[in-house]
């Protein structure tokens, strides 16, 4: 049978979290965030919630691993083709008036969405006077990030969405393949740079003309959106970009008003003043 | 029992398309309660697969935090896994792939299993994995209903069988009992 965890026990683990490691989950959507601590309990052989809760008070290696486990670090270059189109085509050129241009990504795994970004703005002219900020809660995230490393499998579905994307250079450019894996070219990651923030916690650090968060507000509950919303609200220029994923939606947060809708579909938004 | 279910969650896999079309078109247009749809789809190309389904039907793609809805049609999209949420809202989820697919029927079948216990009919088409299988018998472990397509009438009989074999009490049903099955039990 499933083993469960009350809801009792559930705040306790969030608790024991935030006081011994300062990292806050109490606004993280409950069902997969429990879902993902029974997971790294049955994969690190935690068999109840009372030796997990013991050992996260005692051992913070476990909770450095638990963290790898608890946030989804799933990414993909060029994800949902149509969006990436969406910036080539609309948001780019307006952004190309802005003498420098600054763009945060948060939320940023791995890398491979802030590696099809400085692609885009290479092919737009851009890249020299950008900086590109990405930022993740999981340090692990960005140290492979940082590597510029992508498993070579994995290339064959990104050429096919860079295609999709509008993309019209040969994707091979882009990286130098060796044995299993690929090295995203230094060029277009000497404007990044890859830094831990918490959006839970942390606070606003600069002023952008974008940010992409995507498929970040999926495992975040309406209070937290919220404040998140409010975060990126300060963080952008007047009339500034945002672009959520897909599937996410505004539309349940009481700050949208502030927020003007440029494209629907694509869920990217505007700063209205 | 009429009125015994508060939601009905269907997932299906290869050879599972035409007979959902058919399920889906013999159902009546306002149902009582709302109608979930989960099926293995490619995860980057643009498509049309809710129109596709049905030529009756509307059914919608939800987004996140949409609040489930009684009398609507809704298919999980493209590259999430869909689950729903104690306060029966949707919620998506981009994480790992679960059978090798995203969205996973076995992620939404046992978040319904959760949030609806009894309340739950969940129905298994033909598939070529075993998808599905666990989290149908979540469902029935749970108080709910748990059907599968009869693997003899399915073009693709693993996902139906694997439930069948995961667990006692699946309805081994065809696809006109299955429809039987809504409109007098439902």
């Amino acid at each position: 049978m499933k083993e469960d965890i009350s809801a009792v026990d559930f705040l306790d683990i969030i608790n024991i979290v935030k006081l011994q490691y300062g990292y806050d989950f109490a606004g993280y959507v409950q069902a997969s965030l429990k879902r993902r601590i029974l997971r790294f309990m049955s994969r690190t052989n935690i068999s109840t919630v009372f030796d997990l809760k013991h050992r996260l008070i005692n051992d913070s290696e476990l909770f450095t691993h638990m963290v790898q486990y608890i946030t989804v670090n799933v990414t993909e270059m060029f994800r949902d083709p149509r969006f990436y189109r969406t910036l080539r085509e609309e948001v780019l050129p307006k952004l190309a008036a802005y003498p420098n241009i600054k763009i945060w990504h948060a939320g940023c795994s791995t890398g491979e969405e802030v590696f099809s970004m400085a692609i885009l703005l290479q092919e737009a002219g851009l890249l020299s006077r950008t900086k590109l900020y990405a930022s993740d809660l999981n340090p692990m995230n960005l140290e492979k990030a940082a590597t510029g490393i992508i498993p070579l499998d994995n290339m064959k579905d990104y050429t096919y969405n860079y295609i999709q994307s509008g993309g019209l250079a040969d994707f091979s450019n882009y990286y130098t393949a060796r044995y299993d894996n690929v090295l995203i070219k230094k060029e277009l990651r000497k404007q990044i740079n890859f830094f831990q923030h918490n959006l839970v916690t942390d606070t606003v650090f600069n002023e952008f003309q974008l940010i992409c968060c995507r498929n970040v507000f999926i495992y975040f509950n309406r209070e937290l959106q919220n404040h998140v919303l409010q975060l990126f609200y300060d963080s952008l220029s007047s009339r500034g970009y945002l672009a959520m994923g897909i599937r996410e939606s505004m539309r349940f947060a009481n700050i949208h008003k502030q927020y003007e809708t440029v494209h629907a579909q694509e869920k990217i938004y505007r700063r209205k003043s | 029992m009429k009125g015994a279910y508060d939601i009905i969650t269907i997932g299906g896999s290869a050879g599972s398309l035409s007979v959902l079309t058919m399920l889906l078109d013999a159902l009546p247009e306002n149902m009582r309660m709302p109608v979930v749809i989960v099926l293995h789809r490619l995860r980057n190309v643009e498509s049309e697969m809710g129109r596709l389904l049905s030529a009756t039907k509307k059914i919608r793609e939800p987004e996140d935090k949409e609040p489930v809805k009684d009398h609507h049609f809704y298919l999980a999209p493209q590259n999430y896994h869909l689950m729903i949420e104690a306060d029966k809202t949707f919620m998506l989820d981009y994480s790992e792939l679960v059978n090798y697919s995203r969205p996973a029927i076995d992620m939404t079948f046992s978040s319904v299993a959760e949030v609806y216990g009894h309340r739950a009919l969940c129905i298994l088409l033909s598939g070529a994995n075993k998808d599905g299988a666990e989290g149908l018998c979540e469902v029935i472990a749970a108080g709910g209903t748990g059907i599968a397509q009869d693997p003899q009438t399915a073009t693709f009989e693993a996902m139906p069988q694997s439930a069948i074999d995961l667990c006692r009490d699946v309805k081994i049903l065809t696809i006109e009992e299955i429809i039987k099955f809504i409109f007098f039990e439902t």
